[in-house]
């Protein structure tokens, strides 16, 4: 009988222990590389400080396809994660599904109608309301380049992709390594994209990849596209296929290439190898996209708790999300910029600051487009097919009007 | 009392591992056939749509292309691994001195998984770094070996890797079946004067049938399941153009929300290897009863 009394007295102790913090969160992510585990956990620092303890549930896997899986499972067991890293359209497929918590109390009493610019709050609302925060918003339309291997070659850099052409043939004839590529489908698809808005223009991009308008993805700009991306095959050394984009960068590092299109975590690259921009590594629009901006928000969406306790911990971590230290060493640590507005922005690099003039700038032209390549735009499904059909493409012999062709065949065979 | 327990013994002992392949085997299979009628995207999702994920699928080029490779790689890889692995077991037949360290080394590839082959595979066909910068160093400045990056013949080089991978197994079958033929009859044909290849193209081979046909269906269904191969060796590249019906697969189903479409995939990768299995288990089955 007294053994019992001391069980039952220890199991109170330890209830009433675990009720005094003031909750918990679970959050699934894949940020698990170096200057990413640092980032997420500088996160839950900043939660530990306001009295959340904090689970990771850490899947590992570059393009997070583990994690989601992961997730899927957990979430049709009926156990989903408080917070989970999901991004673009994907919000919508598991709004729709009815997983995800609004949070709009605490995006309320923070203002992030004005915090954020319209484009990114867009995606992170379902039906009008908040379910998920947004972290950073990396451009993808960058064009790193080695200066060293321009003035070797005689070359300038380009501005469009005609003057690419012209400029990529004297590196060739130089004997470099034009263009650095990893032939890996997202990667085509980088490159594909990026002659999607330097050929097309913003509106098109817009047309044609967002909205899926037939007549845009079946026109004749769309056939300039693929005659474009196909000279580029000219320009990339035979070992690409299955390279991966670090060691791509770091072919343009150490001179062997002039080019990379890549978005701007390829910038943690360059200053992992103590390279300096502006010097020893130059970062420019992709050509033809100067005025544009081709954005990759990383958010963390929240799921439905039965738990009160802990919806009141996913309302506090929202809120550190988009708190300014936060968003400053995060997107200090990943390369990219905050996705909060009008931050101080001395501590970044010029590159960035390039990258948050055009975020600015081109959100009042139009300029300012969700990436397709990065899952920003379009479902899965048709990104996948989009994927498909330019690294087939550019893998092949194609021409660009059977590629066109195809390009439109498969993007109404997924939607 | 007791004879009625010794009666129910083998059920009761059998019933969890019957249940569990019920279940885990045939249910799922069953589950999988019903997505792929429906319209499930990233969950499933009971919307049935009939056979619209099968046509979307035989109109996907992609998929094409995968049949086109499993094709090609089952030939290949099925006829290239019965070659030499009747060879190799013929070879070590002939009471050879250190058999046993040979067929070891022979067999030793089956150790290794094809995460392992492939990536190895990769480096070693690789241009810049393998067998075409080898040649080239010694001296052969024109020497080209690029199966690997030719869109054309990458399917190829998953070939090289799973003939490596599972020819010493294939001879390990064969030399076990050499080792069952009778005795007498090759000495019938020796006293016959038959030539020693004769002997074992008109005799041992013949004998061998059976073994053959095991051999076969080990390999095939290998064939059709391989997926780390390809994920590890090519990734399905250049492009898409050495992808296998098991990438598509996965692809739709996990990665890309079409879970509709790669269930009907799944669906007729089962029918292709039922294709095979149950013609062989037909005839193996009258065999025994005939």
């Amino acid at each position: 009988m007294k053994t019992k009394l001391a069980v039952l007295a220890s199991v109170a102790a330890l209830s009433s222990g675990s009720l005094a913090s003031a909750g918990e969160v679970e959050v699934l992510h894949w940020w698990t590389s170096g200057g990413e585990a640092a980032s997420v956990n500088y996160l839950k620092e900043k939660l530990g400080e306001a009295g959340v303890s904090w689970t990771d549930f850490a899947v590992a896997g570059g393009g997070g396809e583990n994690a989601m899986t992961v997730l899927k499972s957990r979430a049709i067991s009926g156990n989903p994660p408080t917070a989970a890293q999901i991004k673009g359209p994907s919000i919508q497929e598991w709004g729709n599904l009815g997983f995800l918590a609004s949070i709009d109390s605490v995006a309320k009493s923070n203002d992030w109608d004005n915090l954020l610019p319209g484009v990114v709050s867009e995606v992170m609302k379902y039906k009008g309301e908040y379910v998920a925060a947004p972290v950073n918003v990396h451009r993808v339309n960058w064009l790193w380049a080695n200066p060293e291997v321009f003035r070797k070659a005689g070359a300038t850099i380009p501005t469009t992709w005609d003057d690419f052409m012209v400029q990529a043939q004297k590196i060739k004839d130089a004997g470099m390594i034009a263009l650095a590529h990893g032939g890996q489908a997202w990667q085509d698809a980088t490159v594909f994209e990026a002659v999607v808005l330097g050929v097309g223009g913003p509106g098109y991009y817009r047309k044609a990849f967002v909205e899926l308008d037939a007549d845009a993805i079946n026109s004749a700009t769309t056939v300039k596209v693929f005659e474009t991306f196909g000279k580029l095959r000219g320009f990339i050394d035979s070992n690409s296929p299955g390279r991966d984009w670090n060691v791509a960068t770091s072919m343009v590092i150490n001179g062997e290439a002039g080019m990379q299109i890549m978005g701007d975590w390829a910038k943690g690259e360059f200053k992992v190898a103590g390279k300096h921009v502006g010097t020893d590594f130059v970062c420019v629009a992709s050509p033809g996209s100067s005025g544009s901006f081709t954005f990759n928000v990383d958010s963390f969406a929240f799921f439905s708790q039965s738990d009160a306790e802990k919806a009141k911990a996913q309302g506090v971590m929202a809120g550190e999300i988009l708190g300014v230290d936060f968003q400053r060493v995060f997107n200090l640590n990943k390369g990219s910029i905050p996705a909060r507005l009008g931050m101080a922005r001395d501590e970044f690099d010029s590159c960035a600051h390039d990258s948050m003039d055009a975020f600015v700038s081109s959100s009042q032209t139009g300029g300012l487009v969700p990436s397709f390549a990065h899952g920003m735009a379009v479902s899965e499904a048709v990104s996948g097919a989009i994927y498909d059909t330019a690294t087939n493409f550019f893998n092949s012999k194609t021409s660009a009007k059977e590629g066109a062709a195809q390009l439109v065949k498969a993007i109404n065979a997924a939607r | 009392m007791k004879s009625a327990l010794q009666q129910l013994l083998p059920k009761l002992v059998l019933a969890p591992t019957t249940l569990i392949l019920v279940v885990c085997v045939y249910g799922f299979i069953g589950w999988t056939a019903l997505l792929s009628f429906t319209k499930s995207r990233m969950m499933p999702q009971w919307d049935f749509i009939g056979l619209d994920q099968y046509i979307k699928l035989f109109d996907n080029p992609r998929w094409m292309v995968a049949l086109e490779n499993l094709g090609a790689f089952c030939f290949f890889f099925i006829l290239i691994c019965l070659l030499l692995g009747v060879v190799l077991a013929i070879f070590l037949d002939q009471k050879i001195r250190s058999e046993g360290a040979l067929r070891t080394i022979y067999l030793y590839p089956m150790a290794v998984s094809f995460i392992v082959t492939g990536t190895a595979w990769k480096w070693i066909l690789n241009p810049g770094l393998g067998i075409e910068k080898l040649i080239r160093e010694i001296g052969f400045q024109s020497f080209e070996f690029r199966w690997l990056i030719d869109s054309e013949m990458a399917i190829y080089t998953i070939v090289i890797a799973a003939v490596w991978q599972s020819s010493g197994f294939v001879m390990a079958i064969f030399l076990a079946g050499l080792r069952g033929v009778d005795e007498s009859l090759i000495n019938a044909a020796e006293i016959d004067g038959a030539p020693h290849y004769k002997i074992y193209t008109r005799v041992v081979l013949p004998i061998l049938r059976p073994v053959f046909f095991s051999a076969i269906v080990i390999l095939l269904h290998i064939a059709i399941k391989s997926f780390d191969l390809v994920q590890s060796l090519t990734g399905g590249g250049p492009g898409y153009s050495s992808d296998m019906p098991a990438n598509f697969m996965y692809t739709h189903a996990f990665n890309r929300a079409q879970m509709g479409l790669g269930a009907a995939s799944a669906m007729v990768m089962l029918f292709g290897i039922l294709a095979v299995i149950v013609p062989y288990l037909y005839s193996e089955l009258r065999e025994k009863n005939g």
